[in-house]
């Protein structure tokens, strides 16, 4: 019968319509990773702080406000690092720039490669907090046993809201000596 | 009142012969019926399978401390349970239905697509075989949730790339049934059937099938970035590599958000099936439902965030997922108010199919209510996690999709075996599954108010008396299921059944193309399309 051909037509057109359909989600699917990366910079929702140095503007220093930066350190799965800060907390005034110190030592006796993973709170403080120096922009290299100061200079941008009294920094250090750790585990 | 299509007019390319002989039969059928019927077994062994695992869970917390599994075990059954009831049982299930009535409600003489409907069922049963496997390998079935967050979920065993790999079986099987249902409803339907003439169930599937398509690839992108983080040195979620966590949360949640209204999406459509029949008045509000079925399937895809409301979302967002989940609440309430007017001075009887969908009218409400609660995003950071999420989606799932089930079941089988099922019973199944489910569920609500953590093997002892309690409702519950098996078993052996007459239901031939069918129903139907659409009642 034509009529039956007809529909075995109208079917085929219809499957690959939709075939394409899934295609497509299935391409949306990774695109939504860089549109999330996109969409967060444009709107400087994603409480990620700047991953390269920054150039070092000068600002006008305000002295009337005080904010106060706590830094905290952490490890992911107990990598075999120490990792400290030397300051706690400082208190420091928009536009002017200050430098501290980190400390991170290989405990083992193997060479080790490692990164430093910065986060920021409140999220949205992160587009102020302006990095021209940072031990996370690169991985970092040690010797065995080796023990390394390690410097972050920054200044927080005068434009910071007022609503903004402290901000917390806080850093995880990765272990990523053997990528194919991963596979192992 | 029963003219048989199948008999008006004896077509060149289909002799009305009968099923194959032999077990053969089952692995190489294209007939919707046959694979309708493979796919509710199916889907009714593994909401046992997926039970068992449910009662694995409620006797390790029927006391706090550590009783019978290991906390690793017990976290594999949280996964486990929910991968199967979603993916083996509750899902399969609705395809089955789909497939069993799509084509008799809407006067085709089969899927669109009889080959790859065959394909899609046994690619669903290795999909799950597949998942099963992995209870018995090194490190365990995967332990961090149905929702597989990394970096949880990458510390699984040697499970993780056989857990990844079925996942995009099912997904597979789930987009080609997807595709062969839409195909069937907007190619297939009898001439004179425009469609906003459909019967509720085929307008709901038409809009999941699109829903499926449009969902299950991005999930199953989500599990092959999973894939390739853990094998292949891809940073998608892996912060030290500059990945992040969060974004597999937004992805998985764009997924997994339309993914529970696939479940319900179908649970509505065989609702406003069965309430018309037994109220013995027409669907209140028809052309309302289709339209609200479309808003909530277009809402389903900006409200995932509502999932992750704690990550750490600016409060524009929060705002945001916020409202937009409130006004889903609006065409779900349409539904709910026409299925109340449907009943609103109806002639109403209460055989076991309206037993089950009163019942789901009623504790989906409740189900959705709570839903309405944590949408509220500051109040939502207390009910983050606990038990009391858990008593809300259970509440929409089991007496609202599994409740439907049952009652579609007992709805249509007489019509599927020419057998009346037995009435008796089947109210006691009802009254059982009814009183247990609150029982079992309704006490979640308050461990989880008082602060209790889901997916958590032990707890602290304030919470005892309520865990024993919804323990308890979880066996009876359990074991009240086995009734429904019996009941099926014997009515489709048909010994001390009444016959059923081919309306099967009073007046329930100007409510469905289906009724007008003899009862059992013939292996071949509408072989050409019906003369006459009943469409006064839609």
């Amino acid at each position: 019968m034509n009529n039956n051909d007809e529909i075995k037509a109208k079917n085929t057109r219809l499957v690959r319509k939709l075939l394409f359909i899934v295609i497509a989600m299935f391409g949306f699917g990774y695109a939504l990773v860089p549109i999330y990366d996109v969409f967060c910079d444009l709107t400087g929702i994603n409480g990620k702080t700047n991953t390269s140095a920054a150039d070092e503007t000068v600002y006008e220093i305000d002295k009337s406000r005080e904010i106060t930066i706590e830094f905290i350190t952490s490890l992911n799965e107990s990598a075999p690092i120490l990792f400290e800060s030397k300051l706690k907390k400082l208190k420091v005034h928009p536009g002017q720039y200050y430098t501290v110190n980190f400390y991170a030592e290989n405990k083992t006796n193997q060479p080790m490669l490692a990164r430093a993973i910065p986060s920021i709170s409140p999220g949205l403080t992160a587009e102020y907090f302006i990095k021209t120096e940072c031990f996370c922009f690169l991985e970092q290299t040690f010797k065995a046993k080796e023990g390394k100061m390690m410097p972050l200079r920054f200044v927080i941008d005068p434009e910071l809201p007022d609503r903004y009294k402290t901000i917390t920094l806080a850093y995880t250090f990765f272990d990523n000596t053997e990528a194919s750790v991963k596979n192992k585990r | 009142m029963s003219a048989v299509a199948s008999e008006h007019e004896h077509t060149d390319d289909h002799h009305d012969h009968g099923p194959a002989k032999g077990w053969m039969r089952w692995i190489v059928t294209t007939n919707h019926k046959d694979i309708g019927s493979m796919y509710l077994i199916f889907a009714l062994i593994m909401f046992f399978v997926g039970g068992t695992m449910a009662l694995i869970i409620r006797a390790e917390l029927f006391e706090p401390g550590m009783q019978f599994v290991e906390p690793q075990f017990f976290n594999s059954m949280t996964t486990m349970h929910a991968l199967v009831m979603v993916f083996g049982a509750v899902m399969p299930a609705f395809v089955g239905f789909a497939n069993w009535m799509i084509p008799m409600m809407i006067g085709a003489p089969d899927m669109a697509l009889p080959r790859m409907n065959n394909m899609s069922f046994w690619m669903l049963v290795a999909g799950i075989l597949m998942l099963a496997s992995t209870l018995f390998m090194e490190g365990g079935a995967p332990a961090s949730g149905w929702t597989l967050y990394p970096p949880l979920v990458l510390q699984t065993g040697d499970a993780l790339p056989f857990a990844v790999f079925s996942v995009h079986l099912l997904g597979i099987s789930s987009i080609m049934g997807a595709i062969n249902i839409i195909a069937t409803i907007l190619n297939m339907r009898a001439p004179k059937m425009s469609l906003m003439q459909m019967p509720l169930f085929v307008w709901t599937w038409l809009i999941t099938g699109f829903l499926l398509i449009a969902i299950m690839p991005v999930f199953a992108g989500a599990v092959t970035m999973l894939l390739t983080d853990r094998f292949f040195e891809t940073s998608f979620f892996d912060a030290a590599g500059g990945g992040d966590p969060v974004l597999y949360q937004h992805i998985f949640w764009f997924f997994g958000h339309p993914e529970v209204y696939v479940m319900i999406l179908p649970t509505f459509g065989i609702a406003s099936t069965i309430i018309p029949v037994f109220a013995r008045k027409p669907l209140f509000g028809y052309s309302s439902m289709v339209y609200a079925t479309a808003s909530i399937a277009f809402l389903s895809f900006i409200v995932w965030a509502h999932h992750m409301f704690t990550v750490g979302m600016p409060i524009s967002g929060e705002l945001f997922f916020m409202y937009a989940t409130m006004i889903i609440a609006v065409p779900t309430g349409v539904k709910i108010f026409n299925w109340t007017a449907t009943m609103w001075k109806g002639a109403m009887t209460f055989e076991a199919p309206m037993l089950f969908s009163i019942a789901f009218v009623v504790l989906f409400t409740l189900g959705g209510f709570t839903g309405l609660m944590m949408s509220i995003a500051p109040v939502d950071f207390q009910y983050h996690d606990t038990y009391f999420i858990v008593a809300h989606f259970h509440y929409t799932l089991v007496p609202a999709s599994v409740f439907i089930l049952m009652a579609g079941g007992y709805f249509w089988i007489p019509k599927w075996t020419g057998k009346m099922y037995d009435e008796r019973l089947a109210r006691l199944h009802f009254w059982l599954s009814a009183i247990s489910v609150n029982i079992l569920f309704f006490p979640q609500h308050f461990l989880g108010l008082a602060g209790m953590p889901r997916r958590i093997p032990d707890y602290a002892t304030q919470f005892s008396d309520w865990n024993m309690v919804s323990s308890i409702g979880a066996f009876i519950f359990g074991f009240s299921q086995l009734m429904f098996v019996y009941i099926v078993i014997k009515t489709i052996k048909g010994k001390d059944c009444a016959d059923a007459t081919d309306e099967v239901w009073e007046d329930a031939a100007k409510h469905g193309l289906e009724w007008t069918l003899p009862s059992p129903v013939p292996y071949h139907t509408f072989a050409t399309p019906p003369e006459k659409i009943p469409t006064e009642h839609f």
